[in-house]
């Protein structure tokens, strides 16, 4: 693992110039396509550009993949529906998380590919569930009886470890075990999110919430219980990717991109990763800090992926923000990561409290942040108006990326 | 009380590269590839050996001991009519580094614990024989 000559971190001449979002909800019914072409005219108005200057498009993942309601439109629908002319454009469930498509369209720029890049990522998982229920696997045989299955499902899937629940409460005994995590430490993280959420009107849960609230909602699969999963939604998230010379004119200001994180160096694979507690987000997080001269000391609002709160700390110790099986304590009593906090988490409310917006809700409050665009929420950073360094977090298991984002450029 | 696994298990589509591994514990023995030439067992199966990359992978038996890495009691009804059971991964005592995802039987989440030495049986759905594992201290 070599580090880059500074002269190849190319995705150092993109920022993002623009952001967008639908509406974010519990079932919407509208359709995907429609949340989506929503997000977008947002994120390409508030780059102060028009249609006619997007030249790229990515998504993660699009084309149908998945379960109901979680893929998306694909990038040839939504090119189509705005009638873009794309340089460049790519989709795909493969890669360094959601955020991987943020990472191509980085890379697409600063390769020459395109000036201007839609990226999105739109779900309609609350109402896919909502019109169908939510599915029990296997019972939709249609008279063809149970189905087989093949790749790597075929390891859990027999034994009853049919969701990422889970394979990621493996991860969470495996760190009691070894580092003595406890759920009143796991707890913080979803407390801190609904406190953040109160002051997010797009978030799906602002009810008020306690420690004990979460030590007594029931249990889906042990030590994880309802509360430390979040919490499907139907929203679009649009950002723009632009090479940042052709942005100098936006609006608002921009988020360069300082240094991204996509290593995998252990096996791809839940349950036959190295370390047990850690799983990609180890790599992408070192990788990240491979390409920059900034430290984790320099970070001032993190906004790490939350589809298990237990991903949440794993990301913490991965990015150096305490040490390995130091989550613990470094959330207990829930000051370091409240918005006063030295590592402000999670500021509306993650996907916890704020919705599954899988990852790109994450991006949209990161840029909302540096840009001291926050409202109530708003941290003020080391400067008091605003951080100048956030870093956004996405994925878990053996699917982990990373952005570090800075204000001005690095 | 914990079952054994959920209410329905979903099988395994049986092939060439996997038929021995769900199908070995017809013997009662469970089963990985193993390379003739650097002797590292290989899971899941593979073409070649991805250590030293010989074409040199065949089944091999191992003892079937191996110890609890991680545990889960789930309680969701993904599979409607499930009792709770124990997901669990486990690594074979031949190499620590080859684990399975499994379910634990004839013990309760209270006396759970990781280091717990556990010996596999075999569950036959149709055409595919699960591993599971039991603690050694458990009666069968």
């Amino acid at each position: 693992m070599t580090r880059p000559r500074p002269e190849d971190r190319i995705e150092r001449r993109a920022a993002i110039s623009g952001i967008g979002q639908s509406q974010v909800g519990r079932r919407l019914y509208r359709s995907d396509l429609d949340l989506t072409v929503e997000a977008a005219l947002a994120a390409i108005e508030d780059a102060g550009l028009t249609r006619d200057d997007i030249d790229g498009i990515s998504t993660y993942p699009g084309m149908g993949i998945g379960t109901p309601g979680f893929s998306g439109p694909g990038t040839p629908e939504v090119q189509d529906a705005l009638r873009l002319r794309v340089g460049w454009h790519d989709g795909g469930g493969e890669g360094p998380a959601q955020i991987r498509a943020v990472i191509a369209a980085c890379l697409a720029v600063g390769a020459g590919l395109a000036r201007h890049v839609l990226v999105y990522r739109t779900v309609t998982e609350s109402t896919a569930q909502g019109s169908g229920g939510r599915q029990g696997i296997g019972g939709g045989g249609g008279g063809g009886g149970v189905p087989r299955f093949s790749g790597f499902l075929q390891w859990y899937l027999p034994f009853g470890a049919v969701s990422a629940v889970n394979w990621i409460a493996l991860v969470a005994q495996r760190r009691m075990h070894e580092f003595g995590l406890t759920r009143r430490q796991l707890g913080q993280i979803a407390v801190n999110a609904r406190r953040n959420a109160a002051l997010n009107d797009r978030a799906v849960y602002r009810d008020p919430m306690t420690l004990d609230d979460y030590l007594a909602a029931r249990m889906i699969s042990t030590p994880l219980c309802l509360l430390d999963c979040d919490a499907p939604c139907d929203g679009s998230t649009a950002v723009i990717v632009s090479r940042a010379e052709h942005a100098s004119d936006a609006p608002h200001p921009l988020c360069h991109v300082n240094a991204v994180g996509t290593a995998l160096r252990g096996r791809p694979s839940w349950d036959q990763f190295d370390d047990m507690t850690s799983m990609a987000a180890r790599d992408a997080a070192s990788s990240m800090w491979e390409r920059t001269e900034l430290t984790p000391a320099d970070v001032e609002v993190a906004q790490l992926y939350d589809g298990f709160s237990i991903l949440t700390m794993v990301w913490l110790e991965a990015l150096g923000f305490c040490g390995r099986g130091e989550s613990g304590a470094f959330v207990e009593d829930g000051t370091a990561i409240a918005r006063d906090g030295a590592l402000p988490l999670n500021t509306a409310g993650g996907q916890l409290s704020g919705g599954r917006l899988h990852g790109f809700g994450l991006l949209h409050e990161a840029c909302l942040q540096l840009r001291g665009e926050a409202g109530e929420r708003q941290v003020p950073g080391r400067n008091g108006s605003h951080p100048e360094v956030a870093v956004v977090a996405n994925g878990g298991g053996p699917i982990a990326g990373s952005l570090l984002l800075t204000r001005g450029p690095g | 009380m914990t079952a054994s696994g959920p209410s329905l298990r979903l099988l395994p589509r049986v092939d060439d590269e996997n038929r021995f591994f769900w199908t070995g514990g017809a013997d009662g023995r469970l089963r990985f590839q193993r390379c003739a030439v650097c002797a590292h067992f290989v899971h899941p199966p593979a073409p070649r050996c991805p250590f030293c990359l010989a074409d040199g992978l065949r089944p091999e038996p191992v003892s079937g001991r191996a110890l609890v890495e991680s545990f889960t009691v789930n309680h969701q009804q993904w599979i409607p009519g499930s009792d709770p059971y124990i997901v669990a991964w486990v690594s074979i005592v031949e190499q620590p580094d080859v684990r399975l995802t499994t379910n634990l039987v004839g013990v309760e989440p209270d006396d759970l614990r990781v280091g717990m030495e556990v010996v596999v049986e075999f569950e036959q759905q149709d055409d595919v024989y699960l591993p599971l594992f039991r603690p050694t201290s458990a009666p069968s």
